[in-house]
C-alpha cells in the first residue's frame, strides 16, 4: 500500500508536473530575499573566485602543458601554450610508448576500481543497512570497531597487510590490490547513517506485512531509497581506489599489474636514471588522461550525490 | 592461510616493519657465512643448459637487449626482467621481499654505495663460490673494489662512472673563459662567469650525498673505514677538508645554481646555458642526448678538475652491480646470467645501449675509444673517460649503512646550501648522526 509514497523524498528534485503546484511559490520567495542580500557579499564572491582560481589553475597548467613537446615543456612559459600543438602526438606516444603499457595500466586501474570500489560499495551498503535497521547482539561492538577503523589510515596498515599477503602468496597479483580495497569503514559508516535517515522503519514493516521476503524488502523497497547514499560512497571509494598509490607500491613489483599512479611515477623516475630517457611530456599527458575518467564520473554522478546532501535536512 | 595475530606476532610484525623503515636487517646472525659449497664453472654451465625461469630486478633499460641475447644463447632459460623501482625504491622492495621470505628475485641491480649494506646482512650470495675471484683484473680497479665486502665478492660490476667534467663550450667561448683544470680555476671560472652573465652559474648543487663523497674520494679523503662491524667515520681528514673549503667559497659567493639534479628545471638549465658544467659519471652522455636535446653540439667533455695542478685523478660516481640474493634457489643459473651480462657478450649490448662499461678490455678496445659523439661535436669522449677510469684512488669504502647515511645528508651537511651553516660543520653533523645510527644498529663506530 504505502510503498509508493516512499519514493517521495528522493524523486522530488525530478519534479513531476502534477505535484509541484503548491510548492513553487514557496521556493521563489526565499530566492527573492536572497538576491537582496547578495549585493553585500562582494568580498565573499571575490574570495570564492580566488578559491576557484586556486583549484582550477593546476588543471589549466596540466591542460596547457599536455600540448607541448619535451623540448617545448622546458623552453616555454609554463602557463601558456607553446608554438607547436603536440597534444595529439603526445596522446599517441603515451599510448604506444614502451609497447603500449600505458593502456595496460589504464585497464588495470579500471579493473581495480570496478572490483575494488564496486565491491567496497556493495559491502558497505549491505553492512550499513543491516546495522541501521536490524537489532542484534554485538551491534555496539561493531559500531566501536567501525569508528576505530575510520581513524586508522590505510597507509599504516600497508606493511602488515603486505606481510600477511606475502605469506598467502598473493603479493604481485591483482588480488593484493583488490582485496584490501574492498574494506571501506568510512563507506560503511556513511551508509549506516544514511540508511538510518532515509529508510523509515514503517516502510519496512508495511512491506513485511504485505508478505515481502527480507531480500525483496531490501532490493525493491530500501535500495532505491538509498541511491544517493550509494552514489556518494561509490564516488568516495572510486576516487580512493583510482588514486591509490602506497598499497600497490608495496604489493606489486611487476609493471604489468601497475595501476596508473605507479606507472606514471615509474615514467617520471626514469628521467633520474643513468641511461633513462626523460619523458616529462608523456608523464604530463598521461596524468591528464588519468584524471579524465574521474571528472566524467563526477559530472555524471553529481546530481545523485547532491540530492543525497540534503538528506535529513528537513524534518518530516 | 591466515594466522590470528598473537601479541608476539604483532611484535614481530612491527619489528619487521621497523627494519623495513630503516632499510637494514640488523639481525645479521652471528658473522658466520652460510656453509659454502664450491660450485665450479661446469655447474654453472650445466644450470644454463638445463634452464629455468630467472627473475631479474633492474631498472637499467639496456638490460632488455642483454636479456634477449641471453635467451637466444641459452634457449631453455626464460628471463623475466622486472623494473621494481629505481634505486632506493627497489632496495626497499627487495628488503620487503627478503623479510617476507617470498617474491625475492634471482638477480638484483644494486648500486655500489648500497652493496656493502646488503652484503653485511648476509642478504646476498657470496660469488667466490662460483669462481668470481678469478675475475680479478677483468674490471677496472674502482668498480672491482666496490663489489668486495666482508672479504668476499658480492656482485659483478655492471657499469662504472668515472667522473669527468661536462661543460657548455659555447657558454665558455662566448665569455672568453678558459675551461678549468683545477678546482681553484673552477672557482675563478665561476666568479668570471657570474660577472659576465649574472643568470649563469658554473654548476648546480643543492647538496648531494653521492657527489660530496665522490669529491672527497677524488681529493684522497677516506672518511669511512670499514672492517666487518667495526666502522670509522671521520670527515676531518685532509681530503674532506680540501673539498669543504673550496665548496664553501662557491656556496658563499652564490656561484652554484640552486637547482636540484634530475629535476625538470635542471634539464632546462643544462639546455639554456644556466648551468655551465656538470661534474659527474661517464654514464651521463645518454641522459644528455635524450633529456637535453637543446645542448647538442654545444657541450664537450674534459678531465675532472684536479685538487693539485698537474695531477690526474678521478673518482667513481654512481654505477651499479648485479647481485644474487641469498634467498634465490637458482644461484648457479643466476651467476650464469651475471657473467653473460657483465663479462661476456652482454657487455657489448649494453655499450651499444649507451652504458659505460667496467671491463678493462672493452674500455681499451679500439672501437670503443674511437667512437665519435655527435652530441659533443664529434669528440672522442670515451678516450677521456677510459683514462679517468684508470685513475681512481684505491682504498675507498662506503658505510655498511650508506643508504641510510645518504638519506640524512640534506638534514645535516646539506644545511650548508640553504642556511648559514658552514659546510665543515655540516659534515661534522652528518658524521655525528651517522655514528649515532651505526651504534644503534649494533656496529662498533669510532669517530
Amino acid at each position: 500500500m504505502s510503498v509508493q509514497t516512499a519514493a517521495r523524498p528522493s524523486s522530488s528534485s525530478a519534479g513531476t508536473s502534477s505535484q509541484p503546484k503548491i510548492r513553487t511559490p514557496r521556493l521563489r520567495f526565499p530566492r527573492a530575499a536572497r538576491s537582496r542580500r547578495s549585493r553585500r557579499s562582494l568580498a565573499l564572491t571575490l574570495l570564492m573566485g580566488l578559491v576557484l582560481l586556486y583549484s582550477l589553475a593546476p588543471l589549466f597548467w596540466l591542460l596547457v602543458n599536455a600540448t607541448k613537446t619535451q623540448d617545448g615543456l622546458l623552453n616555454s612559459f609554463g602557463l601558456w601554450f607553446d608554438g607547436d600543438f603536440a597534444l595529439w602526438d603526445n596522446i599517441a606516444r603515451t599510448a604506444t610508448y614502451d609497447g603500449g603499457i600505458f593502456l595496460r595500466w589504464f585497464a588495470n586501474t579500471v579493473l581495480y576500481v570496478v572490483l575494488g570500489a564496486g565491491g567496497a560499495t556493495f559491502l558497505a551498503v549491505l553492512g550499513g543497512y543491516a546495522l541501521a535497521k536490524f537489532d542484534f547482539p554485538g551491534r555496539k561492538a561493531v559500531f566501536a570497531v567501525v569508528i576505530g577503523a575510520v581513524a586508522i589510515p590505510g597507509t599504516a596498515l600497508a606493511v602488515p597487510t603486505f606481510l600477511m599477503f606475502s605469506q598467502m602468496g598473493l603479493t604481485n597479483t591483482p588480488w593484493a590490490v583488490i582485496i584490501p580495497s574492498l574494506i571501506s569503514p568510512f563507506g560503511l559508516y556513511l551508509m549506516w547513517t544514511f540508511a538510518t535517515e532515509a529508510i523509515p522503519t514503517e516502510i519496512m514493516e508495511s512491506a513485511r506485512i504485505d508478505g515481502a521476503s527480507e531480500a525483496r524488502t531490501f532490493f525493491q523497497v530500501c535500495l532505491p531509497l538509498l541511491t544517493p547514499g550509494i552514489v556518494t560512497v561509490l564516488l568516495f571509494t572510486m576516487v580512493a581506489t583510482w588514486n591509490n598509490y602506497f598499497l600497490p607500491l608495496i604489493m606489486l613489483k611487476n609493471p604489468d599489474w601497475y595501476p596508473l599512479t605507479l606507472g606514471l611515477n615509474a615514467w617520471n623516475a626514469q628521467a633520474g636514471t643513468a641511461g633513462g630517457e626523460a619523458i616529462f611530456n608523456l608523464v604530463i599527458t598521461g596524468s591528464l588522461l588519468t584524471i579524465l575518467p574521474l571528472i566524467a564520473a563526477f559530472l555524471l554522478l553529481q546530481r545523485y550525490w547532491q540530492s543525497g546532501l540534503s538528506a535529513g535536512s528537513v524534518k518530516e | 592461510m591466515i594466522k590470528t595475530l598473537t601479541r608476539r606476532g604483532l611484535l614481530q610484525t612491527s619489528a619487521v616493519a621497523a627494519a623495513l623503515a630503516l632499510g637494514l636487517t640488523a639481525c645479521g646472525g652471528g658473522g658466520n657465512a652460510a656453509p659454502q659449497q664450491t660450485v665450479n664453472s661446469d655447474a654453472v654451465e650445466a644450470a644454463l643448459q638445463k634452464g629455468g625461469k630467472l627473475t631479474v630486478w633492474a631498472w637499467d633499460q639496456s638490460l632488455k637487449k642483454v636479456a634477449e641475447g641471453f635467451e637466444a644463447k641459452y634457449p631453455n632459460v626464460d628471463v623475466n626482467l622486472v623494473n621494481a623501482g629505481t634505486g632506493n625504491d627497489q632496495y626497499t622492495a627487495l628488503q620487503n621481499a627478503m623479510s617476507a621470505g617470498s617474491g625475492v628475485p634471482d638477480v638484483a641491480q644494486i648500486e655500489y654505495y648500497a652493496l656493502p649494506q646488503f652484503a653485511l646482512s648476509k642478504s646476498l650470495a657470496e660469488l667466490g663460490q662460483f669462481g668470481a675471484a678469478d675475475l680479478d683484473g677483468t674490471f677496472t680497479a674502482g668498480p672491482w673494489s666496490s663489489v668486495q665486502a666482508q672479504g668476499g665478492v658480492y656482485g659483478l660490476p655492471m657499469d662504472s662512472g668515472p667522473m669527468a667534467l661536462f661543460y657548455n663550450k659555447q657558454l665558455f667561448d662566448k665569455h672568453g673563459i678558459a675551461v678549468p683544470t683545477t678546482w681553484d680555476e673552477f672557482l675563478e671560472a665561476g666568479r668570471a662567469l657570474k660577472k659576465a652573465d649574472p643568470k649563469a652559474y658554473i654548476a648546480n648543487d643543492t647538496g648531494d650525498a653521492g657527489f660530496t663523497t665522490s669529491m672527497i674520494w677524488q681529493a684522497g679523503g677516506k672518511p669511512y673505514k670499514v672492517d666487518g662491524t667495526n666502522v670509522g667515520v671521520n670527515f676531518s681528514d685532509e681530503g674532506s677538508t680540501k673539498f669543504a673549503e673550496t665548496w664553501q667559497k662557491l656556496i658563499d659567493e652564490d656561484l652554484l645554481a640552486p637547482i636540484s639534479s634530475w629535476s625538470d628545471e635542471w634539464y632546462k638549465g643544462l639546455g639554456n646555458g644556466t648551468i655551465a658544467t656538470l661534474s659527474t659519471g661517464a654514464w651521463m652522455p645518454g641522459n644528455l642526448v635524450s633529456g637535453v636535446a637543446d645542448g647538442a653540439g654545444k657541450w664537450r667533455v674534459a678531465p675532472l678538475p684536479q685538487w693539485e695542478k698537474g695531477a690526474n685523478s678521478s673518482a667513481e660516481n654512481g654505477g651499479s652491480s648485479l647481485a644474487i640474493p641469498a634467498a634465490s634457489s637458482q644461484a648457479a643459473l643466476a651467476y650464469g646470467f651475471l657473467k653473460y651480462s657483465n663479462v661476456e657478450e652482454g657487455v657489448q649490448a649494453r655499450i651499444d645501449g649507451g652504458a659505460f662499461p667496467a671491463t678493462s678490455k672493452d674500455l681499451a678496445s679500439e672501437k670503443f675509444q674511437n667512437t665519435e659523439f655527435k652530441y659533443f661535436g664529434g669528440q672522442k669522449a670515451n678516450q677521456i673517460f677510459a683514462e679517468l677510469a684508470k685513475n681512481v684512488p684505491a682504498g675507498w669504502s662506503y658505510l655498511p649503512f650508506q643508504v641510510y647515511a645518504n638519506s640524512i645528508f640534506n638534514d645535516t651537511a646539506g644545511q650548508a646550501y640553504v642556511s648559514g651553516t658552514k659546510l665543515k660543520d655540516g659534515l661534522a653533523a652528518w658524521q655525528k648522526a651517522s655514528v649515532k645510527y651505526g651504534t644503534e644498529q649494533g656496529f662498533t663506530v669510532k669517530e
